[in-house]
């Protein structure tokens, strides 16, 4: 469970261009729940996110993981809990290594990385299993660069990575943003399946209304650093992309802006 | 080319590599430019001469040497991860400070002589290997060398270390600590650097303050020169490719002397060649464009236009 209290984090503090992306912002997340995370720009979604891994300190509040105060502690530290995919499929893999090699640092999380052999044999059996769960393939390539990998193997590598070692929370930037269509819906479906298969704590921040929706349990509506909407349940089941505009434009008293926004 | 040149040129090539590797370390698994080489080198030869000169053992002196280089390489890490200064100027500013402390090592004096006195490469004096010493020897060190290093970049570390110079991202979220990472690596860099310089300096019986100029750039040459002659493929590949890399360019600087190129320009010829180097991909480019031109606008009128070509778009003989 993930308890985030009071949270404030502004930007350029002291000067004309000073933005709060954060404002007292609060919310509980329940152990497998999976909170999709949609809002306009600049709605604080991303710096959200950042915060909770620990990228940007805060000015104020706190982040507490399964009963652990994080709010202080530096990104490496939260990385061996939290597990994230990046909107840049370029962000989460380490281009010029192998995928054996970078399912292999991954797995190191948590663990000591000393002078031990970087991959053992039995390691390799286990991420090619691991590959061919995803079902592209990736399996008979374990000793290629990722650099030659296209947009959505990274993503659904980078996927892999983030729960080899399964966290308490795992993160996603909008992750499927940068794919084409059938792909953004290939990591969607993995995303999916590698939730509900290690019922994890999940926030996925997404562009695509509809996505926000059929996707997770619980769906939060983010607004000049507040959540604005929270909805969940029977409520959510029955609701449709055109109720979340409006409800949207009611709460926030302004049309809807995001220049990435899918709404089918 | 006389045959004693060229080996020699080739011993030091080897000795070079060393520092090469270093280099490489540094420039292409951590993606940063170091400038300490230039006085950590220095520093390993000035550890190396003195405690040579003063009748210590020489391989002691060469550990010295490679401890010292760690040293120095740390503190470039720490200016950079701890007080936030850009890579290249927390390197300019440690080698700036070690050309004081290479002085000091050398006791305030600009070098120091090594004549008649015992080095690693009289290890095999009194055997019948006596003639091949230095080579031996010179053999030995870098073949350790190189096997150590591609040991280490296997292990689990190593592999921290080389995704660390890839995507900073991906190593912080899967939860290593970067900026150790970056001092981890920069101080075996320079260990590696300094190893070279104290090597040098035994080699050639002396060390000098300003043995260290430019030799930044004669590791980025070596490294460079062995990517494109060896290929980038594998990691065994590339290892050996900056060793050769540094050897080549020894050779190649030691044939153009033999050939009357004067001394003195031997650091302006270096800076072109690692300019060249680093450029070549962008100077292909150009050179690509213009032949296209060329071909579409003198050729083109002279050849019968096939189809394919009046359909390409940038076609420059079309107004």
């Amino acid at each position: 469970m993930m308890e985030i209290t009071g949270l404030r984090k502004i930007f350029g503090k002291g000067t004309i261009n000073e933005k709060v992306a954060l404002a007292n912002f609060s919310m509980t997340v329940g152990d497998g729940e999976f909170v999709t995370v949609i809002g306009g720009n600049g709605a604080g979604k991303s710096t959200l996110m950042n915060c909770i891994a620990g990228v940007y300190e805060t000015e104020e509040g706190k982040i507490v993981l399964d009963g652990k105060d994080m709010t202080t502690m530096p990104e490496h530290l939260r990385s061996q809990w939290i597990g994230r995919v990046f909107q840049d499929p370029s962000k989460g893999t380490a281009f010029d290594m192998t995928i054996e090699q970078n399912l292999a640092i991954a797995y190191g999380k948590g663990k000591l990385r000393g002078l031990t052999p970087g991959i053992k044999k039995s390691e390799v059996d286990f991420f090619r299993e691991q590959l061919v769960l995803l079902g592209l393939g990736l399996e008979d390539r374990m000793k290629h660069k990722v650099g030659l990998l296209s947009g959505g193997q990274r993503q659904a590598l980078t996927l892999l990575m983030a729960t080899i070692v399964k966290p308490k929370l795992l993160l996603l930037d909008e992750h499927t943003a940068a794919l084409d269509p059938p792909t953004a819906k290939t990591v969607l479906a993995l995303t999916d399946r590698f939730v509900s298969e290690h019922g994890l704590s999940t926030f996925m921040i997404t562009h695509n209304m509809k996505a926000a929706l059929s996707h997770g349990t619980r769906t939060i509506m983010m607004h000049e650093g507040r959540i604005i909407l929270d909805v969940s349940g029977k409520e959510r089941e029955t609701m449709t992309v055109e109720d979340l505009i409006e409800q949207f434009e009611k709460k926030a008293g302004q049309e809807l802006d995001n220049d990435r926004m899918l709404l089918g | 080319m006389p045959i004693p040149l060229l080996v020699g040129s080739v011993e030091q090539g080897l000795i070079y590599a060393v520092m090469a590797l270093g280099v490489f370390l540094s420039f292409r698994t951590l993606n940063t430019p170091d400038l300490t080489v230039d006085g950590s080198f220095v520093l390993g030869a000035a550890f190396s001469a003195v405690i040579c000169s003063g009748g210590g053992n020489p391989f002691f002196a060469v550990v010295v040497a490679f401890v010292a280089g760690c040293l120095a390489g740390s503190v470039t890490a720490l200016l950079n991860t701890k007080l936030q200064i850009q890579p290249l100027l927390a390197g300019i500013l440690v080698m700036l400070g070690l050309y004081s402390v290479n002085l000091r090592v050398l006791g305030g004096k600009a070098n120091i002589p090594l004549m008649n006195i015992k080095t690693i490469y009289n290890s095999f004096d009194g055997t019948a290997l006596e003639a091949y010493g230095e080579i031996l020897v010179i053999f030995l060190v870098i073949s350790f060398v190189l096997l150590l290093l591609y040991l280490f970049l296997q292990t689990k570390l190593g592999f921290a270390l080389r995704a660390t110079g890839d995507n900073e991202y991906m190593v912080r979220a899967s939860g290593i600590n970067t900026n150790r990472m970056k001092l981890i690596g920069m101080a075996l860099a320079n260990g590696l650097v300094a190893t070279s310089g104290a090597m040098i300096a035994q080699y050639q019986s002396y060390a000098d303050v300003g043995m260290g100029l430019g030799m930044v750039v004669i590791g980025l040459a070596s490294v460079i020169i062995g990517e494109v002659i060896f290929g980038t493929k594998t990691l065994r590949r590339r290892l050996i490719a900056v060793v050769l890399g540094a050897v080549i360019y020894r050779v190649v600087i030691a044939y153009s002397m033999s050939r009357g190129l004067p001394a003195v320009d031997l650091k302006l010829i270096s800076a072109i060649i690692v300019t060249i180097a680093l450029s070549i991909g962008v100077i292909s480019k150009y050179l690509l464009k213009y032949y296209k031109r060329f071909a579409m606008t003198t050729l083109g009128k002279k050849l019968i236009p096939s189809p394919r070509a009046k359909a390409t778009p940038e076609g420059g003989d079309q107004k």
